[in-house]
């Protein structure tokens, strides 16, 4: 049996530690590139929402590459995610491809059930060994979210922003390579001293929250890097999902860490009444929140068609006005030119930073 | 006490049981007209770009009926119909779209309808929307369950080829024609607000009658019959409508009458991006037709489009169907 998934952003490096530990060999796939597109593309059903057309590429490069057994993650909908891996098995079937697929169910907040189901996977591993590997893997996203945090923090402030860069490429690979727990740490605090020492700007960055769909948020290919994009700019940049904390609230029942998700909930009323699916009230939620500590704008991603998105579209603009916020929505598709992107990039924060200052005299004139 | 409802969406499968239940108990039923160019018009002026076809004609309804005095709207957040079944992200977000949307609204009545789990909840919602009207909850139950009995008795309708709209505009008293026979049989799935709407789905089904085809919908066909088929897809669909359209098209595709099968997709609807695809691969010995709809107004194309399939359907029957090649090798 040799595993492949599909990439969301930096989950591949703990997702290989897991199955490590889980002894299975595993191919992940390549990295996503031009040609990923191009196979999803050709081969997803039209207007079906951009991750899954990746993941399909995905799996394609790896079923090329010679895995021959494909995890995914399930759901029970309302949002389309729910029906992607059974869609996928069948156009990859259609295709001609012999493989098997183990689709992980994501269960009702009850983690012995997700140890059962990762344990499935590994034949030979005890529960303890199976314990030990999700550890494992858990370890790798909590160092790489600390040096994500960081690097958030310190692209827009440091003079030097290419090194910056440089120290968070340079320690993603070294926690990839890290063979314990402890290595990954090192890893993560190395990397964040190593930002710690760069020389700064004095001038205070603008504070931009982004929300929207977690694939989006997660895969830099989705979203052309935006964070580097906006962070070069020198905007500091809050991401509102983290993939430690959504598996943390939706896998292991909120056990791990203190989950922030209630307030969410709270913060989305009146504006959103109810669940609607993916990521539609964490959108709203998070939005309102950033709104209330007074960030200088907010931006929403999240893939064309994604049907709770648009649902918080819809609302954003009742926000931004009740709030008093700036709001933006970009939504992502196949298209690969990214002056657009990088145009109203530069306009929205060019408009916050006039507003800020315009801001600032009124108060000093006050 | 007037009560606007507007004309779209699941107005098409549940108007009987709504308009029995507000006028049992002493309101006035407000219903706007049937869509036009201008419900169109203010609809996708006020929705977001992104939103698909039949919610920006909802935003419409909405808009119109916004322009009469109404003491209440009713904009229904749709969660789930049935156990473990939801109809789309869009239907739960509705009233708070519309509220956010459109500002100078009457109060609404945004009653959640979700019985995914159980019925304790949707008890409690009546009670809580028909309190608006009367203060006696067996009045109210009444009402609902009268609602219920007429909801049954305008589908019994649909046995005799008509669609659901149809079905509704009889139960309300309107003598209409019963369609007549045709030499092909087509069957038309799709979103019942989409395909059902003669504006949305720019009069499909009557076009189809006019070249002389009986036109099947998932409501003319047995209930049973249609469940059973979605019941052999590995994964139960989520999306009552989605799993109803699978079921359909695995029923009609057994059945020697059936000459086509249409599938009508709005452009951006999330189920039938999947759906569709679902039904493309699992139809093979049928021909199988995928009609895309947005807010476009050119109807050529899709005239010459049915016009094809039907030609093509007519050939293939002469031709005695042995040496049909699936498209899909």
């Amino acid at each position: 049996m040799i595993v492949t998934f599909p990439h969301m952003g930096n989950m591949h490096i703990a997702i290989k530690a897991l199955m490590a530990g889980l002894k299975l060999e595993v191919i992940p796939p390549p990295p996503i590139s031009k040609r990923t597109f191009e196979l999803g593309i050709k081969n997803s059903p039209e207007f079906v929402c951009m991750p899954l057309k990746i993941n399909l590429g995905n799996f394609i490069e790896a079923l090329e590459k010679g895995a021959d057994t494909i995890v995914m993650a399930g759901g029970w909908g309302p949002c389309r995610f729910g029906y992607y891996a059974q869609v996928e098995k069948e156009i990859l079937e259609g295709m001609g491809y012999q493989f098997k697929m183990i689709v992980l169910e994501a269960p009702d907040s009850r983690i012995y059930d997700l140890v059962q189901q990762l344990k499935s996977l590994g034949e030979n591993v005890s529960l303890w060994e199976a314990i030990k590997a999700i550890k494992y893997g858990w370890s790798k996203l909590n160092a790489l979210e600390a040096v994500e945090r960081s690097f958030d923090y310190y692209l827009p402030r440091a003079r030097n922003q290419k090194r910056v860069e440089e120290i968070y490429d340079a320690a993603s690979v070294s926690i990839d390579l890290a063979g314990s727990k402890t290595e990954a740490r090192e890893a993560a605090w190395e990397a964040i001293r190593a930002m710690n020492c760069l020389e700064l700007d004095s001038n205070q960055p603008l504070k931009i929250g982004l929300v929207g769909e977690i694939y989006t948020m997660l895969e830099p290919a989705a979203n052309y890097d935006i964070f580097r994009l906006l962070g070069r700019m020198g905007v500091e940049v809050s991401r509102s999902t983290y993939l430690t904390e959504w598996i943390n609230d939706h896998l292991m029942g909120g056990l791990v860490k203190k989950s922030t998700r209630k307030n969410l909930v709270a913060c989305a009323k009146p504006y959103l009444n109810y669940e609607v699916g993916g990521h539609g009230l964490e959108t709203v939620g998070n939005t309102v929140n950033y709104a209330r500590q007074k960030y200088d704008g907010i931006i929403q991603i999240g893939p064309l068609t994604c049907m709770p998105e648009i649902v918080a579209q819809s609302i954003l603009p009742r926000i931004s006005e009740d709030e008093g916020v700036p709001c933006m929505t970009l939504w992502f598709d196949e298209l690969t030119g990214t002056a657009g992107l990088n145009t109203r990039l530069e306009a929205f924060v060019d408009m916050l930073y006039r507003q800020k200052i315009r801001q600032t005299k009124n108060i000093k004139e006050a | 006490m007037r009560v606007g409802i507007p004309r779209g969406l699941f107005f098409h499968y549940y108007y009987p049981l709504w308009k029995t239940f507000f006028e049992d108990l002493g309101a006035e039923v407000i219903t706007s007209l049937p869509t036009n160019r201008q419900t169109i018009e203010m609809g996708i002026s006020s929705a977001v770009d992104e939103a698909c076809f039949p919610i920006k004609v909802y935003y419409g309804h909405v808009r119109e009926l916004c322009l009469g005095s109404l003491d209440y709207i009713f904009i229904p957040r749709l969660v789930s119909v049935e156990t473990r079944s939801y109809i789309c992200p869009k239907f739960m977000g509705l009233p708070d779209m519309i509220k956010a949307c459109l500002p100078d609204l009457p109060p609404v009545i945004d009653m959640t309808v979700d019985v995914s789990k159980n019925d304790r909840m949707m008890v409690k919602e009546i009670a809580r929307v028909g309190g608006l009207f009367c203060s006696r909850t067996k009045i109210i139950m009444e009402a609902y369950k009268h609602g219920q009995n007429e909801l049954r008795k305008c589908r019994r309708f649909c046995i005799d080829q008509y669609n659901m709209s149809e079905a509704i505009r009889i139960w309300e008293g309107e003598q209409i024609p019963q369609p007549g026979d045709g030499d092909l049989n087509i069957g038309v799935l799709g979103h019942g607000y989409s395909v059902y709407d003669s504006k949305i789905s720019m009069n499909l089904i009557e076009r189809l009658r006019t070249m002389g085809c009986r036109v099947q919908v998932v409501e003319t066909l047995d209930r049973g019959a249609i469940e059973n088929c979605a019941a052999t897809i590995p994964k139960r669909v989520f999306w009552t409508l989605g799993r109803k359209n699978v079921g359909a098209a695995l029923y009609m595709e057994e059945q020697r009458g059936i000459d086509g099968i249409i599938y009508m997709a709005c452009f951006g609807c999330g189920p039938d991006s999947m759906i569709g695809e679902i039904i493309e691969r699992k139809v093979k010995s049928k021909p199988f037709m995928l009609l895309t709809i947005d807010e476009h107004t050119g109807e050529a194309g899709m005239v010459t489009r049915l016009e094809a399939f039907c030609d093509m359907l007519r050939r293939r029957r002469d031709l005695k169907s042995d040496s049909y090649i699936s498209a899909h090798g």
